[in-house]
């Protein structure tokens, strides 16, 4: 073992002379090779303002409006019946029981293992009979499984293109975008009839190059809310299987949609059962209303167990130099409620309730519309699902529709159906009509 | 005991063609059973720090020993809830009027103040100014990684960031994945086991100018070897000579000394700097809650830019906001509302700060307790370093074969480098470690 000593330290003070005779030459190399460097003010100077989020703005804008009865119909999130957030029952008690724990140590790089687990069988059910086959990992959300998704597909299908629907959620594009996939969309939503464009959803698959990742909304699709139907889902399958595509599924809204979980997974079942090896991005945001909180997961179906360990080790190493580990509260949460029963049946309660007031509310704004006269037909905001509707409205509607009536929603006239109730759906179906008619 | 540092896959050639072939050929469809896309995918190597608590779950010894993992553990070996951050959690938890929505890009305002405030102190110039952006992240590698993506994608002056030698494992994995170019500069001096100054100034003086240099603000992991204020003077001045861009990586503020502003001084230094012209000096700073707060698994941090003005330090804000939403959209709100709450509250802040102190002045008497033991022991060497050394990790100078012979003969687990951690060390044990650290210099 070296000590430290006379030697150690002669040498020390040579190197330190050494370095300052190099430090002073650097330093005028430096001095004469730019002025203009020296005199500038900011290393950041020529950072460019980033563009506003669009769906913030719809926000702001609704903050900024004075009147009592403005309606602000941008927001992603539930609301009652009284346009207030909701926190559920079944994550209220989960929480009171997990508060004041002892534990509070990093989480393994994968996440949770029980809430992993629980995830998992939530998503696939019975239609993925060896679960030791799924890779997966806690992740932040949605968000995080897509970007967690993109990243491993840089890797992994290196040449491979993502494509998106469209429309589809902005950030789907900002994610592959930065993660430096090639990215191409594929034909989705048909404005004529504000419903599925099959055929030209199915040229488009048949159209890519074998080995795509194809990007899908498990089901109530954002924003149109426009979702193939279990025939269709099929058919769709069976041409992916043909072609070689990685199918990829989105699954922000499962209970949400239809107020099943298990029908509201369907699409991914049908891929499951016609032996896709498939990914999934699942996220707990909307059905269990934990938004903040960030807790989703991310799995791919791999064709063994060993397959899945090698996937699963990879998947850590990409979410490793993101943020080491994820957060334990959700992810705590979520496993107190998935696993045991009487919470889960109150959530499956809950997340029913939700989905209800949905689609009653899009059944009242139709009826309202149709009783007022209107000579459109009204009959998409009761065919889509989910979150959100597709009014079919022009931007122009849009500003008229918040300059005059103080009613908020994003310029493609997607309508947040969340923030829709009884006590304003008349007047909102009112003002549609002025603009429309 | 293989698996430690073995990185080859386990199929070898046959591994190695079929890859080959799936890149040549787009994988088959799947439907009839055929090749995976990912059938050849490797097992990725095992993460060399949390490998080792693996090794030590594994092992049966009565006698076995933890010194990897970098969490505070208690006399008796146990992990720490803080007692303000309970009570914290509870208020929180307690409190009917919150909701769970999504908080903004940014994070938690109130907590992106309070982590201003007790980074920078509670008065600083960058503030009042309005040239500091802060936003929350999840604890430091969350900051890293976010300012990192930010400045591969912004920064114009240069791509490269210089890292100390050595340097926690996972800044490499996270500049790199984040688009930077990594490069060394001199840092820890081996034969003194303290900081090689000289080699510091030289490298970062012949540094390019503009390149981002990473700085530990304290308790630098893992040596423990600091900088003395009049070396962070010199570091200052080289800094702003080259026009180097700062990114300082906080995560031991209170651990080190026990003392909340002593362990900001370097941090504040250059906070506070201003170069030719007056001009105020930029920077970066990740923050971690982790260790001082204890809040390891809720991931609590923030990321800090300093710019030279207001008008810049806006468009930077918005550009390090996209670089989030296009991760994880918005960050966690628990861990950041538990932390505000001791924060905010006068009395479960005074208890933070007093249980941060407890738990920093038991490593000091750790490291004291260790060194009188190794003299007890009769190790062989000087063991000065353990007490010159600070925060939660020590460099012991321990070769590979050495701390192999810790782990395969007494049971004791550290990184190969020598770095063991001080929050693993008890009373109970010291007099453990010391004989077995004797034998392993006498015989290995």
């Amino acid at each position: 073992m070296a000590m430290a000593g006379p030697l150690a330290a002669a040498a020390a003070a040579r190197s330190l002379a050494a370095a300052s005779s190099a430090l002073a030459a650097g330093a005028r190399a430096f001095a004469s090779s730019s002025a203009a460097a020296a005199a500038r003010k900011s290393w950041f100077s020529d950072v460019g303002m980033a563009p506003r989020d669009p769906i913030l703005g719809v926000t702001e804008k609704f903050l900024a409006d004075t009147s009592p009865d403005k309606i602000n119909l941008g927001v992603g999130a539930y609301r009652d019946d009284s346009g207030k957030p909701v926190v559920l029952d079944c994550v209220r008690e989960a929480e009171r029981r997990i508060a004041g724990k002892d534990f509070m140590e990093y989480l393994p790089i994968g996440g949770l293992r029980d809430f992993v687990t629980e995830s998992v069988k939530l998503a696939y059910g019975d239609a993925c009979p060896d679960l030791s086959n799924v890779a997966a990992v806690q992740s932040l959300s949605g968000t995080g499984s897509c970007r967690l998704m993109a990243e491993f597909q840089r890797r992994f299908m290196p040449h491979s293109t993502v494509y998106i629907p469209v429309p589809t959620w902005s950030n789907h594009h900002s994610i592959w975008r930065d993660a430096g996939v090639p990215q191409s969309t594929y034909r989705y939503y048909k404005p004529e009839t504000k419903g599925l464009d099959f055929e030209g959803l199915m040229e488009d698959v048949k159209a890519a190059p074998s080995g795509s990742l194809f990007l899908l909304h498990a089901c109530a699709h954002n924003p149109t809310g426009v979702d193939p139907t279990p025939e269709q889902w099929a058919a769709i399958s069976k041409l992916m299987a043909e072609r070689g595509h990685f199918p990829f599924f989105d699954m922000a809204y499962q209970g949400f949609a239809s107020g099943d979980c298990d029908k509201d997974s369907g699409a991914i079942r049908t891929f499951l059962r016609d032996g896709h090896r498939l990914g999934v991005s699942q996220s707990y945001a909307k059905n269990m209303g934990m938004y903040g909180q960030r807790i989703g997961a991310f799995s791919i179906v791999c064709d063994s167990k060993d397959e899945a360990a090698r996937v699963e080790s990879q998947m850590k190493l990409v979410a490793r130099p993101m943020y080491s580990n994820p957060p334990l509260h959700g992810a705590l949460m979520v496993k107190t409620i998935l696993r045991d029963p009487q919470l889960k049946a109150q959530w499956f309660a809950e997340v029913r309730g939700m989905a209800e007031r949905i689609i009653s509310m899009r059944a009242l704004l139709r009826r309202n519309l149709e009783q007022l006269g209107s000579q459109h037909s009204w009959k998409h905001i009761t065919d889509q699902i989910g979150m959100f509707a597709y009014s079919g409205m022009t931007p122009e509607m849009v500003d008229t529709l918040a300059a005059k009536h103080s009613i908020y929603m994003t310029r493609n006239g997607r309508i947040s159906m969340a923030g829709v109730n009884t006590k304003n759906v008349a007047r909102l179906a009112s003002a549609m009509h002025e603009v429309t008619k | 005991m293989s698996g430690l540092d073995d990185r080859t896959p386990a199929s070898g050639a046959a591994a190695r063609l079929r890859t080959l072939q799936l890149q040549l050929a787009p994988c088959a469809a799947p439907a009839d059973g055929g090749l995976s896309c990912f059938e050849g995918v490797q097992q990725a190597p095992p993460d060399p720090i949390l490998g080792i608590t693996d090794g030590f779950l594994k092992d049966t010894s009565p006698q076995k020993l933890n010194l990897g993992v970098g969490a505070y553990r208690t006399e008796e070996g146990r992990p720490l809830v803080l007692s303000a951050v309970r009570k914290a959690e509870r208020m929180v938890v307690d409190d009917a009027t919150r909701n769970k929505e999504y908080i903004p890009m940014g994070g938690n305002p109130q907590f992106c103040a309070l982590s201003a405030a007790l980074a920078f102190g509670p008065d600083s110039d960058c503030s009042r100014e309005g040239r500091l952006a802060t936003l929350q992240a999840l604890s430091g590698t969350g900051a890293l990684a976010v300012g990192g993506a930010f400045l591969a994608r912004h920064y114009q002056a240069s791509k490269a960031i210089y890292l100390p030698v050595p340097t926690w494992g996972n800044h490499h994995g996270v500049f790199g994945s984040a688009g930077l170019v990594v490069r060394p500069y001199r840092y820890y001096h081996a034969p003194t086991r303290a900081l090689d100054y000289a080699g510091l100034i030289a490298d970062l003086g012949a540094a390019e100018p503009g390149a981002i240099v990473l700085l530990h603000a304290c308790a630098h992991n893992p040596t423990g070897v600091d900088p003395s204020p009049e070396q962070w003077r010199g570091i200052l001045r080289v800094v702003q000579e080259r026009r180097l861009l700062p990114f300082f990586d906080s995560a031991y503020q209170g651990f080190a000394s026990g003392d909340l502003d002593a362990d900001a001084a370097a941090l504040r230094l250059f906070a506070s700097a201003r170069g030719p012209g007056g001009r105020p000096q930029e920077l970066l700073l990740a923050q971690s809650f982790a260790k001082n707060m204890g809040l390891y698994g809720e991931r609590v941090g923030a990321l800090h830019v300093i710019a030279a003005c207001p008008q810049v330090r806006g468009r930077v804000e918005s550009q390090v906001k996209i670089a989030v939403r296009q991760m994880y959209s918005s960050p966690p709100i628990h861990g950041a509302a538990v932390a505000t709450a001791v924060m905010a509250n006068p009395a479960l802040s005074a208890e933070w700060q007093a249980e941060l102190a407890s738990m920093a002045g038991r490593i000091k008497a750790m490291r004291a307790a260790l060194v009188a033991a190794l003299a007890e022991a009769g190790a062989p060497g000087s063991w000065d370093h353990i007490t010159s050394q600070i925060g939660m990790f020590s460099y012991t100078g321990l070769t590979k074969e050495q701390c192999i012979h810790l782990r395969d003969k007494w049971h004791i687990y550290m990184t190969l480098d020598g770095r063991i951690s001080m929050a693993g060390v008890s009373h109970k044990r010291v007099r453990y470690l010391a004989d077995a650290i004797a034998d392993a210099v006498r015989n290995a």
